[in-house]
């Protein structure tokens, strides 16, 4: 009597969930949790294969939470029954049998020896049903990302009783790349059909994505056996998918270039911010400051104090840490130069050695302080992953802001020496300090305040840098050979001249690395710039003069 | 007497007459020569006078920077050059020196090849790279030892000098080429030693390179290298080819006018600048048993200049004065207070470029300056009782 009100329940459901295939987008919503244990408890009872599919279906087409780890945990055969009581429930091995928790309401229900309980037993005929019913879900998952990755999986294992599952879902989709991914899961899927226009609708349905495991498909297509005959026996297809795959390879191609040219552009950006500061008082007071590399690992360390001091506002830090960066390295930088560098103007070699003390006594004193071990800086949160363009492109957003904040550091900059009065008076420093002088410009005053802005530039190239490699007191030496050679590269005294040549060296550098690996390409860029510096001893943008030195 | 009027009438003599300072120098050059090896040979071990011999060591070390400071003094001093890559031309001379002295480990390396050196098995290459051939000769890695700094020093030198790259510029594509050889020496492709370099050497010529008798010998030459040298860049700079240099150095333009050939006077000194930097890594790594890049790195030759401004620039002795006294200051201090010794060297570099722009030289002749007016002011009888 019970088993036959039970059967009465199941077909009513049975003739609702053919309805809920015609029409995919209503479930069924069950009224309550006693309806749900009722729909659970039936796996344990029903025994025929038929049943089971029917009941799978029925879960699948249920709206029930718990529905994806029931048929997961059915399908991996983990979900087991207790003897005494009929309860269904997930069960994993233990040493002294089964742990084992319920399925309706979750409730742990210990470890029980082996012999308490009995698992639902599947065959392969349900593990196909099942496979399907999952991949219907995930597809089908309310996430836009559960149901790219869902889709992503079914084109890495295409399987032909996921098909009518794609098609369903396909209809349903509204995601422009989840629709994407679908199609050509599904053309993966009739790629192994036997009727030659399915195959080659499937192939051109490649055409135009850059999905690397079509790809790859594709090119084993155009592969031989032993004897010299082509593994796909079918020759329009073959040629068909020749003819695709090169299409797409040309795209990946220019894709990757696009990808290249970004990565050196950021490389030239992170070249920029640690060069304009240099820029300045090397290319605007014929300073060579060798503490330039010391100046940002202030700043990166700065970075680190400010978020020891703020731990609870990671995302925010890196914007507080950037004023705080630009002020202590700035104020280091205006004390070096009324300490030391104001008594060696026009002697450069001089304050080369100075600055490179200065450089020392700066390394040693962060390592007395913060110790000689590098030390994380964590990113914030929207630094981190990256901005998917297709299958072949994707930018991550650290480079990303980087090569904005550069621009913006540099335009800025130009702002400031170009339409301000310091600028003005900066300006006129440099070009005629006597003159200047006897104008009523305080040089002195004027000299510290430009050291002072390189330095603090350098500091925020720091917190940069602090986001991109280790913060340690080693950092300013990597950085300050390749500064100097875009400075001189750039021609000196010219901030455009800093820009072209930051950008045109990291993409060079970029482009070289596929061919030559990245220290020969180093190599190669340093070597390149020894001997332009011989056609051009002045830079790329030299300023034009007529004295002479001397 | 008649020795006398000998000394005095050879090309030597008469250089060293006119330069009492180089008189001391070599004085005490060619005594160290004799009585170091002396007093760690023959004199007992207990004995006040016996010299261990990894003084002995540490003091040719000393003399090897002595003679890499001399060959900048010689292009910075004299002529303005202010090289930062001095440390290429050492290290590759130094490598050309471990080059023969791998050859000559032969079979008693780790993994016994007769052919190839140790790194070479290990990365599995089969066959000694076209380099490498050659420098089984002791003769032909000597040649090798002052050919290829000289040929680099050429080839960068006549592309830069004839293009008029000076000043602050040069010294940054100097310290470029450093850094492109460090860069070029880690990579293990090289057929280098990659990271590690060159080391585990055995013997040179057939003696140990354990022995004190060698280790005696070669600091022998080593002080004997750097008297050499020294005469050798006092004839330079004292000739009439030296008076161009110093021109050079201070109106580079007015010389150029003047019409010398500014750029064939520089190339030919940073060539035997480079070629004695070479000769001074030679010495060096038999001495200390390894060469690595580590020995490019930019700091390095950046450490040299420092040498010779403490030293006193443009006077010779002052670069070996000043490599003995900040490597021994350097010893001392990264002994008894690691952590002092990057302030002490950094601070050196300040106090050295505001306080003393002729270095250690220009203290001791202002001193004696003075005291030579307060000798002359005060009265005779004075001076004749002090």
């Amino acid at each position: 009597m019970k088993l036959n009100h039970i059967f009465s329940a199941l077909f009513s459901f049975l003739v609702l969930f053919q309805l809920q295939i015609v029409q995919a987008e209503q479930i069924t919503p069950l009224e309550s949790e006693a309806d749900s244990a009722l729909l659970l408890n039936q796996l344990v009872s029903v025994k025929s294969t038929s049943d089971k599919k029917d009941l799978i279906n029925l879960i699948a087409g249920s709206n029930l939470p718990q529905r994806t780890r029931v048929l997961t945990a059915m399908q991996d055969g983990d979900l087991y029954y207790t003897k005494a009581d009929e309860q269904l429930v997930y069960a994993k091995t233990h040493p002294d049998g089964y742990e084992i928790s319920a399925v309706v309401n979750g409730e742990d229900l210990g470890v029980v020896g082996s012999r308490k309980v009995r698992k639902i037993s599947i065959n392969n005929e349900l593990r196909t049903v099942l496979r399907g019913v999952l991949a219907e879900l995930a597809i089908r998952s309310e996430d836009a990302a559960e149901r790219l990755a869902a889709a992503k999986d079914l084109i890495r294992s295409p399987a032909p009783e996921f098909l009518a599952a794609i098609e369903r879902a396909k209809a349903i989709e509204s995601n422009d790349k989840v629709l994407e991914s679908l199609n050509i899961a599904m053309a993966m899927i009739n790629l192994k059909s036997d009727q030659q226009v399915l195959r080659l609708e499937a192939i051109e349905a490649f055409r135009g994505t850059l999905d690397s495991d079509a790809m790859s498909i594709l090119a084993a297509m155009q592969l031989k056996d032993s004897d010299g005959n082509y593994l796909e026996k079918d020759e329009l297809v073959r040629e068909s998918s020749a003819a695709v795959l090169s299409e797409m390879r040309g795209q990946a191609k220019i894709y990757k270039l696009l990808e290249n040219a970004f990565f050196g552009l950021s490389l030239g950006s992170v070249l920029l911010l640690t060069a304009v500061g240099l820029a300045i008082t090397f290319g605007v007071m014929g300073v060579i400051n060798m503490a330039h590399g010391e100046m940002m690992m202030l700043g990166a360390y700065t970075t680190y104090v400010i978020q020891l001091i703020m731990p609870n506002y990671i995302d925010y830090s890196i914007i507080v840490a950037i004023p705080a960066a630009f002020i202590v390295s700035g104020l280091v930088g205006i004390v070096i130069e009324r300490g030391i560098i104001r008594h060696l103007y026009g002697r450069p070699l001089e304050t080369l050695l100075a600055t490179f003390g200065v450089s020392l006594i700066l390394q040693q004193a962060v390592r007395s302080i913060f110790s000689p071990l590098n030390k994380s800086v964590s990113a914030p949160s929207w630094l981190s992953g990256s901005w998917e363009i297709n299958g072949a492109l994707s930018l991550t957003y650290n480079r990303l802001y980087i090569i904005i904040f550069s621009l913006i550091v540099l335009l800025l900059l130009v702002f400031l020496l170009k339409k301000t009065f310091v600028g003005l008076q900066m300006r006129a420093v440099t070009q005629n300090r006597a003159m200047a002088n006897s104008m009523g410009i305080r040089t002195g005053w004027v000299d510290a305040l430009t050291f002072g802005l390189g330095s603090g530039i350098a500091g925020i190239a720091g917190v940069a840098l602090s986001q991109l490699t280790n913060v340690g007191p080693n950092l300013g030496q990597s950085y300050i050979i390749d500064s100097f050679m875009v400075v001189v590269f750039g021609g000196v005294g010219n901030l455009f001249g800093t820009f072209f040549a930051a950008m045109s060296l990291g993409v060079a550098n970029k482009f070289l690395e596929p061919f030559a690996g990245a220290v020969l390409a180093k190599i190669f860029v340093l070597v390149f710039i020894i001997l332009f510096i011989q056609w051009r001893p002045r830079g790329l943008f030299a300023l034009k003069g007529r004295s002479v030195e001397d | 007497m008649i020795n006398k009027t000998i000394f005095e009438r050879s090309a030597i003599g008469r250089l060293l007459l006119a330069d009492k300072a180089g008189r001391y120098l070599i004085g005490v050059l060619l005594a160290a020569m004799i009585l170091v090896p002396l007093c760690n040979l023959l004199m007992p071990a207990g004995s006040f006078f016996h010299i261990p011999t990894y003084v002995v060591v540490l003091l040719g070390k000393y003399l090897c920077y002595a003679l890499l400071a001399l060959a900048l003094d010689l292009v910075w001093g004299y002529c303005g050059i202010l090289s930062l890559g001095h440390g290429a031309f050492f290290a590759l001379g130094g490598y050309a020196m471990g080059m023969h002295l791998m050859r000559q480990i032969g079979e008693r390396g780790v993994y016994g090849n007769a052919e190839l050196p140790d790194f070479m098995v290990f990365l599995n290459w089969t066959e000694l790279p076209w380099y490498w051939y050659g420098f089984d000769s002791f003769f032909f890695a000597m040649f090798m030892v002052a050919l290829v700094p000289a040929a680099l020093a050429f080839v960068f030198g006549w592309l830069a000098f004839r293009s008029r790259v000076t000043g602050v510029y040069l010294s940054i594509i100097t310290q470029a080429m450093t850094y492109a050889l460090l860069l070029a020496f880690f990579r293990n492709d090289m057929g280098f030693g990659g990271n590690n370099g060159l080391t585990d050497f055995k013997d040179i010529l057939g003696f140990s390179l354990q022995s004190d008798v060698t280790r005696c010998v070669l600091f022998a030459l080593s002080a004997l290298s750097v008297a050499l040298a020294y005469i050798l860049c006092r004839a330079i700079v004292s000739s009439k080819y030296g008076r161009v240099l110093v021109a050079i150095r201070d109106a580079e333009s007015r010389t150029r006018f003047m019409g010398y050939r500014v750029e064939h006077f520089k190339l030919f000194v940073f060539v035997v600048s480079a070629m004695l930097a070479g000769i001074a890594g030679a010495l060096y790594v038999p001495q200390v048993g390894i060469i690595n890049p580590g020995e490019f790195g930019p700091i390095n030759s950046i450490e040299i200049v420092i040498w010779v401004a403490i030293g006193g620039r443009g006077t010779l002795f002052g670069a070996v004065i000043g490599a003995v006294a900040v490597n021994y200051a350097k010893t001392y201090f990264t002994g008894a207070f690691p952590e002092v010794w990057l302030f002490m060297l950094g601070a050196l570099f300040v106090i050295s470029t505001l306080y003393l722009p002729k270095g250690i030289v220009g203290v001791v002749n202002q001193l004696r300056e003075r005291r030579a007016e307060r000798n002359a002011t005060s009265t005779p009888e004075q001076g004749a009782q002090s």
